[in-house]
């Protein structure tokens, strides 16, 4: 099998990161773990958004509302019916997967920002939906899980993440991946090479889903708890902040993206940088400053320092298409 | 040559299809005689068509900033929520609604235009939409926490600007409230309409939105006219959140406009996001229909309104990918 | 005017050795070029010679090196909308014109950066263009080619520019409205006293029109001379000018 050397480097990068993750639970509290735990999250969420907006070029802002879809598949099991928690996961994710094609469907009509903006509505209407019904899933008040260690969850998560990963890097090294690529460069050249436009479209939908409806589910373990509230607009436009200062198109970026969102405000909180309603503020500020100063993310700035690879313009398009003004 | 694509970005064609007026035609027909056969019917009409003020004045905000640069301005609403607490600032240190009302637009437009020069040109330049973008998400955490430490999270209390006066029409009781609010959201609309059309400003913004490679070669200075627009945005918003901060139904609170910005959002797509007339057709039809979705549609809770706003969104859009009155992009083959 | 004054300071517009590029493609290397006040010159070449890049240089809408001089000014690092207010008019490849916007808007537009009263700029609009009088509320994008390519012009005369670029006119246009087009830029030059610089891919009509001519090759000036020395020299013609 002929490897690459981007792709050597990339397997090294990949187990070092590997080691470090298994290895950070010898040093870190249980609190901290499960903030790691959420980090691990984060990862799976923003890798999701990137299959569907970063590799595919639809823009879908809608992961939160997958992750809902997962998160309550999970806790339903759970609470109402008794089941195993890991075992909600599977499921999680087909439930995922098939509301994912159904969404994609009529995405097929919508390009870009229309899309963005329909796909984003959706996020903000699944948790109300979910108020409403409240007998099925426990409304405002929301429903308990069962409690796990910090120790549990980090291994759940990072766990699931590395599975999800390695799942990710053979799909997009693959047909599919090629065949996503195609479409977020040209449609219109892709469905002239025969790349069957609405199948792979829907797909990637329904692959970004099914992630995000599996990061859902370990989100909700993390908590032990699940309401309306902890699927709603904060966390769909911090996957969204993360995906773009990790950088789209890049499986790299990703896990820079879901540090900074989750460990930075939480890392200013505690430092006392001053009163806490300070936060957001700074929080809010640095995200400018990170656009203003690396506007294709952590992805393309690692990408520039080591000089990576082929210098195809792939990996510097924006989903929108649009170049710098 | 690609010299051509550089002044010729998207074929347009005028909208020309006469599907689009004839359905606002059946609306407005649909509910002048709904309001004649029932009493209920034409007070949450006019209800109705006050929440849809205030989406419309949010609504061309974001419409008059995607036209320049195509870019979704997520702080829209946070920006609003700011200018509306210092209103309450003013009327809190003494001075009347209305003079409050009006040094809050001058604060905006200057805060509006001073958002743009700080904090988005640096983005972009170097950055693309998306970057600009997340920014915008970026500015619209820091200002909701800037409202909240600046004056804290709790709840405060916004002097109505109409006293709650009660008209009667017909055996139909409409508010002041209401009326007042559809008065101004209107009227700063058409103003804004106004200064577009018969200023030679109005004409060069307009310009440089189009075809802003085209304007710099007649002499406009294009990121000046970015920022005035920015200016002009957040006066819209001003007035979107001052209204929205007197209705009863609303709480001036740090998030205040997260919901309204949704519906903003839905409004904009659905009118077409580049047109401010489409978007205060598409804000009042929101207003309205989920009014009276809420009213005669007896499964619809309160909290259905927002999924409902989404299936309204989804309909046009499916008909019409680009909105009502959106340029249908040719795609270059 | 003073006519005289700017005799004394040399040409009304100089670049020397100017250098321009599109990413990693050099478009222009060490270009230079005069054009004196009230001339009309034309730039020939092969595609991808550099002739509208040169324009595109003038008016900063292309990274450039070198210097560039206007009426005794270095153009320095002036950008297009300060490039169009020292008076001179760029019309692109292409119009440049507002399509969204109406006949009348696109003229005012044309007076964007001119201060005081306007009418005498439309009455001489209007002499120019008679046709366009009436037109003033129709959308721009909905006039034929030719009729653009007319507005485009009308606009630049509405600037009062001291010097007019003119990149490809007659692109897309029936030879009866090219000639019509020509006809008009040179009674500009003749009663205005506009200078122009014109990029044309006919070269024959180019050479009718203008005065002098430079011809490019691979961003730089191959052959320069008068108009009525190039098209005599057979060897020029037949392989830079295609007849």
């Amino acid at each position: 099998m002929r490897i690459s050397r981007s792709t050597a480097y990339g397997v090294v990068a990949a187990v070092v990161v590997a080691v470090v993750i298994a290895l950070l639970p010898l040093t870190l509290s249980d609190y901290h773990l499960s903030t790691g735990a959420t980090v691990g999250v984060f990862f799976v969420a923003i890798l999701s958004l990137n299959i569907v907006t970063g590799y595919t070029g639809q823009i879908s802002l809608g992961q939160g509302a997958f992750m809902a879809i997962g998160g309550y598949t999970t806790a339903i099991l759970t609470h109402n019916h008794g089941w195993n928690d890991i075992a909600t996961l599977p499921v999680a994710a087909l439930v995922g997967f098939a509301a994912g094609v159904i969404v994609g469907l009529p995405a097929l009509r919508l390009q870009g920002v229309y899309l963005a903006l329909t796909t984003f509505a959706v996020a903000l209407a699944v948790p109300q939906i979910a108020k409403n019904y409240s007998n099925f899933t426990g409304g405002t008040e929301g429903l308990a899980l069962p409690t796990h260690s910090g120790l549990w969850l980090y291994r759940t998560a990072w766990i699931v993440a590395g599975i999800v990963f390695v799942l990710s890097w053979l799909l997009l090294r693959g047909r599919a991946g090629r065949a996503f690529r195609a479409v977020r460069d040209s449609e219109v050249a892709a469905a002239s090479s025969g790349v069957a436009l609405p199948i792979y479209k829907t797909l990637a939908f329904g692959i970004s889903a099914a992630m995000a409806g599996v990061a859902g589910s370990v989100y909700v373990l993390v908590n032990n708890f699940v309401n309306p509230d902890v699927f709603g607009l904060t966390l769909s436009l911090y996957i969204l902040i993360g995906a773009v200062v990790g950088g789209l198109g890049s499986l790299w970026g990703v896990i820079v993206g879901a540090a900074f969102v989750e460990l930075l405000p939480l890392g200013l909180t505690t430092a006392h940088v001053s009163s806490s309603q300070s936060v957001p503020v700074i929080f809010g500020a640095v995200v400018i400053a990170v656009m203003a100063l690396i506007p294709l993310g952590a992805a393309d700035l690692l990408r520039r320092l080591l000089h990576f690879g082929s210098r195809t313009k792939e990996s510097v398009q924006s989903p929108l298409g649009t170049e710098a003004r | 040559m690609t010299a051509i694509s550089l002044f010729q970005r998207t074929t347009w064609r005028p909208s020309s299809s006469w599907i689009v007026p004839l359905a606002i035609l059946g609306g407005v027909i649909f509910l002048v005689i709904g309001s004649l056969r029932s009493t209920l019917f034409a007070q949450q009409t006019v209800s109705g068509l006050a929440n849809g003020g205030i989406y419309a004045s949010l609504a061309v905000a974001l419409v008059l900033i995607y036209r320049a640069t195509e870019v979704i301005n997520f702080a829209q609403g946070a920006l609003a929520t700011f200018a509306t607490y210092i209103a309450w600032q003013l009327i809190d240190w003494g001075l009347t609604y209305w003079l409050a009302f009006a040094c809050t637009l001058g604060i905006a437009f200057v805060g509006g235009f001073a958002v743009e020069l700080v904090a988005i040109r640096p983005v972009e330049r170097r950055g693309n939409v998306l970057t600009v973008v997340i920014a915008s998400i970026g500015l619209l955490i820091l200002v909701e926490g800037a409202i909240g430490w600046i004056w804290g999270n709790e709840v405060k209390f916004m002097p109505a600007p109409f006293p709650a006066h009660i008209y009667h029409l017909g055996g139909v009781a409409f508010s002041l409230q209401d009326l007042g609010t559809i008065a101004i959201s209107i009227a700063s609309v058409f103003v804004l309409w106004l200064f577009f059309q018969f200023t030679k400003i109005g004409l060069a913004m307009r310009a440089a939105a189009v075809r802003p490679a085209a304007a710099r070669l007649v002499g406009i200075r294009v990121s000046w006219m970015l920022s005035l627009g920015w200016g002009l945005a957040a006066m819209l918003g001003a007035v979107a959140g001052m209204l929205a901060a007197a209705s009863p139904s609303v709480l001036l609170q740090p998030s205040m406009m997260d919901g309204i910005l949704i519906y903003a959002f839905a409004a904009a797509v659905v009118g077409g996001l580049e047109s401010p007339a489409g978007a205060v057709i598409g804000a009042l039809a929101i207003g309205v229909l989920l009014n009276l979705i809420g009213s005669y549609v007896s499964w619809v809770t309160p909290q259905l309104l927002l999924p409902a706003a989404f299936v309204l969104m989804l309909a046009v859009l499916l008909v019409k990918p680009s909105g009502l009155f959106g340029r249908t992009r040719v795609r270059r083959v | 005017m003073s006519v005289d004054l700017i005799g004394c300071m040399g040409s009304l517009l100089a670049l020397r050795d100017v250098d321009a590029r599109y990413g990693q493609v050099q478009a222009l290397r060490r270009l230079s070029l005069t054009v004196d006040d009230g001339e009309i010159v034309a730039i020939l070449g092969a595609n991808g010679a550099g002739k509208t890049t040169t324009l595109r240089a003038i008016s900063h809408t292309v990274a450039r090196n070198g210097t560039i001089e206007f009426a005794g000014r270095s153009l320095g690092r002036r950008g297009p909308e300060a490039t169009a207010r020292l008076g001179i008019a760029h019309v692109p490849e292409g119009r440049g014109t507002f399509a969204e916007l109406t006949v009348g808007e696109n003229l005012r537009l044309g007076a964007y950066a001119r201060r005081g009263s306007l009418r005498d700029d439309y009455r001489r609009v209007y002499e120019y263009f008679p046709w366009l009088e009436a037109r003033g509320s129709q959308q721009a994008g909905t006039l034929s080619g030719g009729e653009q390519q007319m507005l485009a012009l009308a606009r630049a005369v509405m600037q009062r520019p001291k010097l007019l670029l003119l990149d490809e006119p007659s692109l897309g246009l029936a030879p009866l409205i090219v000639s019509e087009v020509f006809r008009i830029v040179r009674e500009l030059n003749e009663r205005e006293g506009t200078a122009v610089l014109l990029v044309e891919q006919n070269a024959r009509i180019s050479l009718a029109t203008a005065s002098r001519a430079y011809v490019l090759e691979v961003g730089s000036v191959a052959y320069e001379g008068t108009s009525d020395d190039l098209a005599s020299r057979d060897a020029i013609r037949t392989s830079y000018l295609g007849y």
